[in-house]
């Protein structure tokens, strides 16, 4: 069966292969959407603390032998803490400063954090075995869907909903919400504010840490992979709504499969539909398209 | 930072506009220095690079001690990012500033058309043994430049005449977006149809890419019985590592276009085992090649690709040239690297064409089963030697004005 | 006012004086993305506009300079002409989608914009994709002067520097600089006073861009090259850092950060990866510690310590 021409078998390999990648925007654009939404910081560095995150999975297997199972959890604690240390000795002192220089520093901060990892490890990148448990695939009929890209899809939408449902639905929720309202209010009620915004900026570091471990057997392991996605993942945060957390995630897999199916019809432009959508939505509805205005 | 005199200066500029001025007698400026530009940490960091670096050296080192030259020789190297401007700004810095010579290696297509392009205008010599595209012996050819180790011609002369030949009639091509990868895909096009082929399709990917799983699918539903790669280096190595994955590979076979024993040695026997390849150079070949290649593996601990092996070897043959025209200036050396046939452990009678090609035998390739590799980096059997003549592309052919004569 | 001379006198001596002291290719660099970073001042440091796809118009010009001597055979003023109207029609089109929204959403449309235009880049095939378009021709100016000696192409070019600057200065030190200042400072409060704010921002853009594109369609012709790196989003963070650096909102600063900042990559290329980390530490300290930049530092410590200027 054909659609437009293309066989539906085509498409809809190329559509899963984007629900996938869509997978790691959601994931990367939910923790850019919590660290502006809650900090209003535009994490520049979230590309880089991705890489970060496979890449200390790579080195912890590499030299450590922590397995990948091991490093699923343990990799976002470490560079969470990281995180926390950066918004502690560096982060705090901009919050009262325009947006602009919030963004100025993580951009330079992904630039040390590059710089350094291309120093010691080059561009061409380490590859990272898939697990034995993963390795291996579903034949589908129309395509073979390798079991750690269906692993990928299945712990995103997990991890993706389950920070949306903490966020949204439960009091620990609502403190980091009413922080970005009115955080002295809150701290007058005993909340200690500063560390909850020390321990979101942790958590959105460790969502981008973790989406790292789930790309190193997928994508190459290597330090370029965090800039080449960070301004998809922007574009997508913006179209979403830049503190919009269903915003983010809707979109980033909605993005996903568009740009898989962009790969069907006109491959080059693929690389591009992300940002044309991002001029429309931005043009016709400024505050995104799940966001509110601020 | 150098002082610069309001005279030197002028004298540069006079020299950039009058290049056969004075010097035409002597080594310029004392010395011969070659650059070596290369990817030094990229995706063709492996099959280039460092060891480009130290074949050159190698090169260098021994011309000293067997040829006795009496003038110096010396060499500095830079990492160009596989990039066109900062190759073309460090090639322009070099000549200008650092007196550099001639300049080698230049893998990745794009540096190398830009690099050859200053370089002739200012009077110096590209070796260029990296980059494979025909335009550099074709359409952008000029007289200061050589091609030595292959290019997009010769190498489907081998492996798709081969593949075709073993029943592999439908070919899709997945294409890395950028000159060499389309001068590969058309080159090999053209001999997939010339022995009877079809080509159903292509794809062209981002260079360098990571991810070619949407690639690999597009070339699945194509139902091509060979899915041609028309890239290099790190992005072949992610082809057929990504291709194993989506269960690509058994039912439909792939054909690396131009793959380098360091991908091999990176994919291992298991993956590679079977595939067709052509190369200018084996290290394992004969007990000449298997001499200079346990030096090259005593100093980098991997044995050579066809591309350090030419970088010694175009290094080795320009210095004889220096000597024997008793000058370093660009076209007196070109003319006697054409007179000169290449006699060494990397060719056996080639020549230097009008257009620069370095004309030589090629081997077509099999990689072995890993039941048949006794040894390390025993990994080919050479199945055909393909005579210089077949290998490239007949001077009737030839789209270089230099080639009409 | 006699600061602004001095700087003036500084910059002249200077210009005229670093070529035989420098590779005069590199220094030419240095002009160039001087000219980048004031025309890019001029909207950030002076409208309080940040644009994250000034890029797109460096690269464009670039591209169309490039085309026009290479295919079209114009001398180098008309390339330039062609490149620096071409980064003005951009500009115009660019400003009037951007200037409808403000703040980080401003930036983001610019960078969407950006990445378009890099698209493009990579597709058209007159721009060579990755090859770039290589082998441009310097010329003859005005059919006389021969540019591909580089003394000659030196003066060329540090005359349009100081072309480019001068209009900026100008611009900055008139009634409309003013406005933007004011646009700047209190936006709400120069809508009251009357002003039609959009029109001034996008006027600024216009210029800005305009000015960029002569800078980038200046460095095609002494590279002879226009490349990819040119549109890639990195240069648009590049020139911001050069910018943040030198100081933004003051008139000399920008030159003074492309200085330092392309000096840096220069001198530093033997140090390979660590030039990317040594700019990312100098943009951090910049952000928190020197906002002002450079020449904004100098200026306050001037200040301070009661010297008049």
């Amino acid at each position: 069966m054909d659609i437009f021409g293309i066989p539906i078998q085509a498409l809809m390999g190329q559509l899963l292969i984007g629900l996938i990648n869509g997978s790691f925007y959601a994931i990367l654009s939910l923790g850019l959407a919590i660290i502006f939404g809650l900090l209003n910081i535009i994490n520049f560095s979230h590309g880089a603390l991705y890489m970060m995150g496979a890449f200390v999975a790579w080195i912890g297997l590499t030299y450590l032998g922590i397995n990948y199972w091991v490093a699923l959890v343990a990799v976002p604690v470490v560079v969470g803490i990281f995180g926390m240390i950066i918004e502690r000795t560096m982060l705090k002192h901009l919050y009262r400063l325009d947006h602009l220089y919030g963004l100025l520093l993580t951009f330079g901060l992904a630039l040390i954090i590059e710089g350094l990892f291309r120093y010691r490890f080059g561009i061409s990148g380490e590859s990272y075995p898939v697990p034995e448990l993963l390795s291996g695939g579903f034949n589908l009929g129309f395509m073979f869907l390798p079991k750690y890209r269906a692993w990928v899809i299945a712990v995103s939408l997990v991890v993706c909903f389950g920070s949306w449902y903490i966020i949204e639905r439960t009091k620990l929720g609502s403190y980091l919400r009413a922080g970005t309202e009115n955080p002295q209010l809150l701290q007058a009620f005993g909340i200690n504010v500063p560390l909850m915004i020390t321990l979101t900026y942790g958590f959105g570091v460790a969502l981008a840490a973790f989406a790292g471990v789930l790309a190193a057997p997928v994508f190459q392991v290597n330090p370029v992979m965090g800039s080449n996605l960070i301004i998809v993942v922007f574009a997508v945060v913006v179209i979403g709504g830049m503190g919009s957390i269903m915003g983010s995630i809707v979109t980033g897999l909605g993005l996903g499969l568009i740009e898989g199916l962009t790969r069907v019809f006109y491959p080059e432009a693929s690389a591009v539909v992300i940002f044309v959508i991002m001029g429309i939505v931005l043009l016709m509805r400024p505050a995104g398209l799940f966001g509110r205005e601020r | 930072m150098k002082p610069r005199t309001l005279a030197s200066a002028i004298a540069a500029a006079a020299l950039v506009a009058q290049p056969m001025l004075a010097q035409s007698a002597t080594i310029s400026d004392g010395v011969v220095k070659l650059g070596v530009l290369t990817d030094m940490s990229g995706t063709y960091s492996d099959l280039a690079g460092p060891g480009a670096v130290e074949a050159t050296r190698m090169a260098i080192e021994d011309f000293i001690a067997n040829e006795k030259p009496d003038f110096k020789i010396e060499m500095v190297s830079a990492d160009h990012q596989n990039k066109a401007d900062i190759s073309a700004n460090k090639a322009r810095e070099w000549i200008d500033t650092q007196k550099v010579d001639a300049i080698v290696d230049l893998v990745t297509t794009s540096t190398a058309l830009a690099v050859m392009k200053v370089a002739n205008e200012k009077n110096r010599i590209s070796l260029v043994t990296g980059a494979g595209s025909t335009p550099i012996t074709n359409e952008q050819c000029n007289d200061t430049t050589v091609h030595w180790a292959y290019d997009t011609y010769s190498l489907p002369v081998g492996t798709a005449k081969a593949v075709v030949q073993q029943g592999g009639k439908s070919w899709y091509f997945i294409t890395a977006d950028y000159a060499f990868g389309h001068s590969l895909e058309k080159n090999t096009a053209d001999v997939v149809k010339k022995s009877g082929g079809k080509v159903l399709g292509s794809v062209r990917h981002p260079f360098p890419g990571s991810d070619f799983s949407s690639f690999l699918l597009s070339a699945q539903a194509s139902g091509a019985q060979v899915i041609g790669l028309a890239n290099a280096g790190n992005d072949t190595i992610n082809s057929i590592k990504q291709a194993r994955e989506f269960g690509i590979t058994p039912k439909q076979s792939l054909a690396g276009l131009l793959m380098f024993i360091s991908d091999v040695h990176s994919l291992g026997l298991d993956a590679t085992a079977g595939m067709y390849l052509t190369t200018g150079f084996y290290w394992d070949h004969n007990d000449e090649t298997r001499a200079w290649s346990k030096r090259y593996f005593d100093k980098m601990k991997r044995m050579p690709t066809m591309v350090q092996a030419a970088d010694y070897s175009t290094v080795y043959h320009y210095l004889k040239a220096v000597k024997s025209a008793g000058t370093d200036e660009a076209k007196a050396v070109m003319a006697k690297m054409r007179e000169t046939p290449v006699n060494d452990f990397f060719a056996k009678n080639g020549q230097v064409r009008a257009d620069g090609r370095m004309v030589h035998d090629m081997y077509l390739a099999q990689v072995k089963k890993p039941s048949e590799s006794k040894y390390p980096w025993d990994y080919y059997h050479i199945r055909q030697v393909i005579p210089g003549a077949e290998a490239f592309i007949p001077p009737a052919e030839s789209t270089c004005p230099l080639m009409k004569k | 006012m006699k600061g602004k001379n001095i700087g003036w006198i500084v910059l002249l001596v200077l210009g005229l004086v670093a070529p035989f002291l420098v590779y005069p290719v590199l220094v030419m660099k240095i002009l160039c993305f001087s000219l980048f970073a004031c025309a890019f001042n001029l909207l950030l440091g002076y409208t309080g506009l940040l644009s994250f796809g000034h890029a797109a118009f460096l690269g464009w010009a670039g591209y169309t300079c490039g085309y026009a001597m290479k295919e079209l055979g114009l001398s180098p003023e008309l390339g330039l002409l062609a490149g620096t109207a071409a980064a003005a029609a951009l500009g115009f089109v660019f400003g009037s989608l951007a200037i409808r929204r403000s703040g980080i959403y401003f930036a983001m449309v610019t960078l969407a914009l950006a990445q378009l235009m890099y698209f493009l880049a990579l597709q058209f095939p007159f721009t060579g994709g990755e090859d770039g378009l290589q082998g441009v021709p310097r010329g003859h100016l005005f059919g006389l002067v021969d540019l591909s000696q580089t003394m000659k192409m030196y003066y060329f070019v540090l005359a349009v520097f100081l072309g480019g600057f001068w209009v900026i200065d100008r611009a900055i030190h008139s009634p409309f600089g003013q406005v933007l200042k004011a646009i700047r400072e209190n936006e709400p409060r120069a809508i009251s006073l009357g002003y039609d704010v959009d029109r001034y921002k996008l006027l600024a853009f216009v210029l800005s861009a305009a000015l960029s594109g002569l800078a980038g369609a200046t460095k095609t012709l002494v590279f002879q090259l226009a490349s990819l790196t040119d549109v890639h989003w990195h240069m648009s963070g590049e020139i911001v850092l050069m910018t943040l650096l030198g100081g933004m909102g003051t008139v000399f600063g920008p030159i003074v950060g492309a200085t330092v900042v392309v000096g840096l990559q220069n001198y530093g290329a033997e140090l390979g990866q660590w030039v990317s980390v040594l700019t990312g530490v100098i943009f951090v300290i910049c952000v928190l510690a020197f906002r002002r930049g450079i020449v904004g530092e100098l200026a306050a410590l001037i200040k301070r310590s009661g010297i008049r200027m």
